[in-house]
């Protein structure tokens, strides 16, 4: 019996060996690329819906014969919606998959740990939806898929005004995350050169549940619209905690607030708010359309922004290699910089020389349980 | 002025769920000097045990008061049944190994705890199931009362005046009360002290389960992390009351609870968790013994 054992463990060993010994061949045909992505934890759907997204984006590639001869390979790492992990994950892909470039993340906290990796080891990266604009500044291998906060702050301080006559202004921002800081700022800022007044100025931290000291504080000043730049697990829980306080005035976000658990969470007491975002999944573009429908077909569910633009990242990599012709990391990234008016679901794309994507922006209404297109914000 | 009342009444309903859960580490401590850090964890299961209760009897769907107190009563029961098991396999083999040893075993249930909380439960955050539609019940002036935060204050209130009954008016309490007072001599008197300390950890661990559905009631996310700030902050609470003295974690709860809020509302929501740890060094340096706390002679 033990003689059978000992038997046993050796095969299994040497099966390991093999095992590993395949791996570091690398013989798979076929262009790696790292996704470092929050599937699990906090923001959840990022993660999950880029990935959807990027995946569906590679299929559908793949199936048209792939890119310069071989097919792409999408390898996803998990970084828990842990800012640190974010860093691990990105090492991961690099050293252990030797990942051509990597794609992600979302929040821009996490991309900012995860870019200074890929700068170092010289590997584009792209991040589909981090909207700081410190993300690009970390060095010329990093590329965003979308615009960035200063304009999505102005975006929403200039709808403010001018849709909702808003003069008296609140904001309230989670302090622990880039996004949110820069959105908050960037949305002062231009409140004040209209003219308008930040009558109350609160913050709260990532993870939080009660958030009703803050808002009987907004309450007391009388605003007229509150601008809640954070993500939309907070978000559900400020919506119904300020409706239960008697706050009858609008929210604005931003894309944070971008997924359908906005929905799940806030319930009826998310109604009557606005966001900025990149898409419209309702457009009558008939480019958004076919997208959705095959998204809805893959999947089930309507792809939220996140998923849109790890369409769009996957689409912008695979043109920026054909461009290239190799996946040489130097000319790979020169592609990358001279993509112009690439068509993708969430506008024309061009990068510009800060390598932010330069595009139009899209203010969504939440009524009745859904997303409705509102108005479109052109970026120039 | 309606603005602050607001915001005492945010504490007030805040700081009754540190309450809850302060009385747990308080009435351990009470009986076998122990702090137990898994306390927190409990009040995370409390939760969790609501979450799958309110899906698997269908009152997820469709909020009612009969829900609310069907889930309450499962969860408690449910964390009852964990209070005692933690104190027989974890705790009662080391009653006689010091004070160190069984602190340490408290920290590794927590973790314990924790990560299963994390492989079972999954580490995204779920959201609790709305079991009363929210609403505003009363407004005095600027002053929102919602239906959530009533039922939150008058549960809590109800479970606290359950706990000083059967502390102070049952056999059981007398026998609770004789353990922390001197646990060698109420053996001699025929006290069951293993019986006595297994309740009370039942009953702490019922109370934690109470306030984990308070908290999916009033703010609904719920993952298997959020028993660790709480549960220090509860820890905080208890020895701000005098850790041992049952009114005092009640005090200490509702006190933290209101600090907390005036210094989001009045200062920033930077300092607020700092504040809590601000007062413990300082009760600790200047009034160990808390608030409510008799001071302590120490047996020769």
């Amino acid at each position: 019996m033990r003689g059978a054992s000992r038997a046993t463990a050796t095969a299994v060993s040497l099966l390991l060996a093999s095992g590993c010994g395949g791996e570091s061949k690398k013989e798979v045909p076929g262009i790696t690329v790292g996704h470092v992505a929050s599937m699990t934890g906090d923001t959840a759907t990022f993660g999950r819906s880029a990935d959807q997204g990027i995946r569906m984006a590679v299929e559908e590639i793949n199936a048209a014969g792939g890119v310069l001869g071989q097919p792409l390979r999408v390898v996803t790492e998990d970084d828990r919606s842990v800012t640190e992990e974010a860093r691990t994950a990105a090492q991961k892909l690099i050293q252990r998959d030797q990942v051509k470039a990597l794609l992600g993340e979302v929040a821009s906290s996490r991309s900012l740990a995860a870019a200074p990796e890929a700068q170092r080891a010289h590997v584009p990266m792209i991040s589909p939806g981090s909207t700081n604009p410190k993300v690009t500044e970390v060095g010329d291998y990093i590329f965003r898929a979308c615009f960035i906060d200063p304009f999505q702050g102005a975006v929403m301080a200039r709808f403010a005004a001018n849709e909702l006559k808003a003069k008296r202004l609140a904001i309230l921002f989670d302090f622990k995350q880039d996004y949110s800081v820069g959105l908050a700022e960037f949305f002062r800022d231009t409140v004040k050169k209209n003219g308008g007044e930040i009558v109350a100025d609160e913050r709260y931290t990532s993870g939080d549940i009660e958030f009703r000291a803050q808002l009987t504080t907004i309450r007391a000043a009388n605003p007229d619209a509150i601008f809640v730049p954070g993500y939309y697990t907070e978000l559900g829980l400020i919506a119904k905690q300020a409706r239960e306080l008697g706050i009858t005035v609008p929210l604005l976000g931003g894309d944070g607030w971008d997924s359908e658990k906005t929905l799940e969470i806030g319930g009826d007491a998310v109604n009557g708010y606005f966001f900025s975002t990149h898409y419209a999944a309702d457009s009558d573009n008939p480019r958004v359309q076919e997208f959705v429908k095959r998204f809805t077909e893959k999947y089930g569910g309507t792809p939220d922004a996140m998923a849109a633009l790890g369409y769009d990242t996957a689409g912008i990599l695979a043109d920026g290699l054909k461009r290239a012709g190799s996946t040489d990391a130097v000319k790979l990234r020169d592609a990358l910089a001279q993509t112009k008016d690439y068509e993708g679901v969430t506008g024309k794309i061009t990068i510009d020389p800060q390598r932010n994507a330069r595009k139009d922006a899209v203010v969504l209404k939440i009524d009745g349980g859904k997303f409705h297109y509102y108005r479109t914000v052109s970026a120039d | 002025m309606d603005n602050f009342l607001q915001q005492l009444l945010n504490g007030i309903t805040w700081g009754s769920i540190y309450a809850l859960i302060a009385l747990g580490y308080t009435m351990v401590y009470g009986v076998l000097r122990l702090i137990n850090f898994a306390h927190g964890e409990v009040y995370m299961m409390g939760a969790m045990a609501g979450y799958y209760a309110a899906h698997a009897l269908g009152f997820a769907g469709a909020p009612s008061l009969l829900g609310l107190v069907v889930v309450l009563a499962i969860s408690m029961v449910a964390c009852g049944l964990l209070g005692a098991a933690i104190e027989r396999i974890a705790y009662r083999p080391l009653r006689s190994a010091g004070r160190l040893a069984p602190l340490i075993t408290a920290i590794g249930v927590s973790l314990l705890l924790q990560n299963t909380g994390q492989l079972v439960f999954g580490a995204d955050p779920k959201f609790f199931p709305p079991l009363l539609e929210s609403h505003e019940m009363l407004r005095f002036g600027d002053v929102a009362v919602s239906n959530i935060q009533l039922t939150v204050l008058i549960t809590a209130l109800l479970l606290m005046a359950g706990l000083e009954f059967i502390v102070q008016r049952t056999r059981f309490g007398r026998a609770m009360r004789a353990v922390s007072y001197d646990a060698p001599a109420a053996a001699l008197m025929g006290v069951p002290v293993d019986r006595v300390i297994a309740g009370t950890f039942v009953l702490g661990s019922m109370l934690a389960a109470a306030a984990g559905i308070l908290v999916g009631l009033s703010n609904p996310k719920i993952e298997p992390l959020m028993g660790l700030m709480p549960g220090l902050k509860a820890f905080v609470a208890a020895v701000l009351g005098g850790i041992g003295s049952v009114p005092g974690a009640m005090a200490g709860g509702l006190l933290l609870g209101v600090i907390e809020t005036l210094v989001t509302g009045y200062l920033s929501s930077t300092y607020r968790d700092a504040i809590a740890f601000v007062i413990l060094v300082v009760i600790l340096l200047y009034r160990p013994t808390g608030l409510f706390g008799a001071p302590q002679t120490d047996k020769v």
